[in-house]
């Protein structure tokens, strides 16, 4: 490292050091553990601009955060799994004396083969870090891959496919066809919102329409079927763009929620 | 004469007392018979259709006196009970003017609602007044008992869909092995892989594959991982590096699979190792953090993003656009799109990605499953345009026909 890189750590030390003793002054009488809460809301403060440090460039200060951060979720994620998959709805539907181990209550009762099967998955699966009979662990995998790639076909035609096309049921005339007639005699496009029903079905048809044709890989996309494809790809786009601007709104707001804890809970510029 | 007629009173009082008070006892009974609902009439009860049981659907002739007679029917109670003499507990409750309930449990022999099949049931319908002890009770429905159904007829239409679809699938997989060309036209996003992998090979630099928040089940995931396959195997024969950190382990043991078995297809067993493909964290902007970090120190020439992602995709994209990497995405995720396609240099849009697998591997079974799914599109399409037509001329015949049942 640099000289420089010395000294600007050093100077974040300093700076955390005088961050933990002002902080905890300032919470001194309001709270019983004011030093800890002190130190806790300085540190997440450092982390904070640790990781908006990165903007800059990588640093070893988003090194330290990326590193914490991973390490304690990955840690974090491994005890859950453990504890709410394994202790609490395995143990206790296969065995009494690894129920009464871990003090949870026993549920089994009756030999269920469905509560044994996961159990040589798992084993199976783990069998990979032998070089012998590491082979055995595919077989796991082509049971998760295979069957649940199987019952996602089943739901995704009935939800993307079949309600797809019912969806796309709208009458594009605003109301039942009754003849000409009938159709003039009862428009009436200001008191009644026929206008912006019929343009909606409209936009909803042709929308999925040129959609599909988009999406249809077997033709070339040349003359009326590219013009057509051309249309759907202005209306994905038109959808991606409303998309991004409401999710970027939802950015702002959690980098309002950083910056709000920055100024008030960290240095209690804010009331 | 005093006495006679002093006689004649008492007698006739004798004679007025108990048949006034009989009249005041009619009267008071005549006035709680009038507070009382008519009941509920022709309760029946049958096993519920399409389910797996434990559900019982229960209905009724509407009390006289619900919406019309004196209007004072408020609700109806659903009791049952395993005798005909009871005890009867009940059920449900259902407001006026309604005249069915299903009677659903709980399939778990554990729970305190368990509804056990094959049991014989009673049922009996309360027409109930504003004060609920005004209630007619109605005469008591069964035995009935739920089972199961092994077919759901509510579901024939996504049935007909998948023999449709296999048939499909199956005829132009068929032909694909005939060795008839089938033709897919060129996808830019897919097209530019053999470009940015040739790139990273002449800069001497790594490509990044990210497989996405997604696990092992998700179709993203699983056409991400024939892309994979096919990086890798291309990686391998020009001796480039590629990494691979994965957010789920299973995702990552499948990955590895692939990875290796494309090393061995290109002749190169000995490059492959297990550290190609690595398990960073399940937390998402962790794994975001340690994306991102590896993204600024190994430079990669190429980043790969193809699967499921979430809120990560715009810090991922942006990060890689920083470090100069050419950018390749693809994904089904319809909110994380506009994100890759603003900041990638190609994007594969929803069912791009699925098309891409099969028009990279160029195997007879991808490619006959792709043409299979151009045919149903044309078959949406077709059945879209007569549907619009029966929704216009009230043909509802047609409508129904996709309408599906849970």
């Amino acid at each position: 490292m640099k000289r420089s890189s010395y000294i600007i750590m050093a100077a974040v030390v300093v700076l955390f050091a005088l961050s933990w003793i002002f902080k905890a002054m300032a919470l001194d009488g309001e709270t019983e553990h004011y030093i800890t809460r002190a130190f806790l809301v300085t540190f997440s403060a450092f982390l904070t601009l640790a990781v908006l440090s990165f903007l800059y460039r990588d640093n070893p200060f988003y090194k330290f955060a990326e590193h914490l951060f991973v390490g304690i979720s990955a840690a974090f994620w491994m005890c859950v799994g453990f504890w709410t998959t394994i202790v609490q709805n395995l143990i206790p539907r296969l065995s009494q004396p690894l129920s009464e181990f871990f003090e949870v209550p026993y549920i089994g009762g009756s030999f269920s083969i469905r509560f044994y099967l996961p159990v040589i998955l798992g084993i199976l699966l783990l069998l990979r870090l032998s070089r012998k009979v590491g082979w055995l662990s595919r077989w796991p995998l082509a049971f998760i891959v295979g069957t649940t790639a199987g019952l996602n076909f089943v739901r995704y035609l009935r939800s993307d496919f079949i309600q797809q096309i019912s969806s796309t049921f709208v009458p594009l005339l605003g109301t039942r066809w009754e003849g000409f007639g009938h159709f003039f005699s009862h428009l009436d496009l200001s008191a009644t919102g026929q206008l912006s029903m019929i343009l909606a079905n409209w936009v909803i048809f042709l929308g999925v329409f040129c959609g599909l044709i988009y999406f249809y890989f077997s033709k070339e996309h040349t003359g009326v079927f590219g013009k057509a494809s051309r249309v759907g790809i202005w209306v994905l786009m038109f959808t991606f763009g409303a998309s991004f601007g409401y999710t970027v709104m939802g950015r702002i707001s959690l980098l309002v929620g950083r910056i709000t804890f920055l100024f008030k809970d960290w240095l209690g510029l804010i009331s | 004469m005093k006495y006679k007629l002093v006689v004649s009173f008492l007698l006739a009082l004798l004679v007025a007392v108990p048949v006034v008070a009989q009249q005041d006892t009619t009267l008071a009974d005549t006035s709680a018979a009038a507070m009382l609902p008519a009941p509920a009439t022709m309760v029946q009860a049958k096993d519920a259709d399409n389910d797996h049981g434990h559900a019982i659907d229960v209905t009724w002739e509407l009390s006289a006196d619900d919406g019309q007679g004196a209007g004072t029917v408020l609700s109806y109670e659903i009791y049952r009970s395993e005798s005909p003499d009871g005890p009867f507990e009940q059920r449900g409750l259902v407001p006026s003017q309604k005249n069915s309930y299903t009677d659903i449990g709980s399939r778990d022999r554990e729970s305190p609602d368990y509804f056990p099949d094959y049991i014989d049931f009673y049922y009996r319908v309360d027409a109930v007044a504003a004060d609920s002890a005004d209630r007619a009770l109605s005469e008591v429905f069964g035995p009935v008992h739920s089972y199961g159904q092994w077919f759901n007829t509510g579901r024939i239409p996504v049935m007909v869909g998948v023999l449709i679809f296999a048939i499909l699938t199956i005829l132009f997989v068929t032909i694909a092995k005939k060795g008839r060309e089938l033709y897919v036209r060129p996808l830019a996003g897919i097209d530019a892989v053999d470009d940015a992998i040739g790139r990273a090979t002449e800069m001497g630099k790594p490509i990044l594959y990210v497989l996405g928040l997604g696990t092992a089940d998700q179709i993203a995931t699983i056409a991400s991982f024939t892309i994979l396959g096919r990086v890798a195997k291309r990686v391998a024969e020009y001796h480039t590096k590629v990494i691979v950190p994965c957010y789920d382990p299973i995702v990552m043991t499948v990955a590895q699979e692939i990875v290796k078995s494309a090393y061995l297809d290109a002749g190169r067993p000995d490059e492959y190792s297990d550290d190609i493909v690595y398990f960073v964290t399940q937390s998402q902007f962790a794994y975001v953090a340690a994306v991102n970090g590896t993204m600024l120190r190994e430079l990669p020439a190429t980043n790969i993003y193809m699967g499921k992602f979430y809120a990560e995709s715009l810090i991922l994209a942006e990060t890689g656009a920083v470090a100069g990497s050419i950018q390749i995405s693809g994904t089904d995720e319809i909110a994380q799109i506009p994100f890759f396609i603003v900041a990638c240099d190609y994007t594969l849009i929803g069912e791009e990605l699925y098309a891409a697998s099969a028009y990279l591997g160029r195997e007879p079974v991808l490619l006959g499953s792709l043409k299979a799914q151009d045919y149903a599109k044309a078959a949406i399409i077709v059945l879209a345009i007569v549907g619009i037509v029966a929704a216009n001329f009230g043909w509802t015949y047609f409508t129904e026909l996709f309408q599906v049942v849970d």
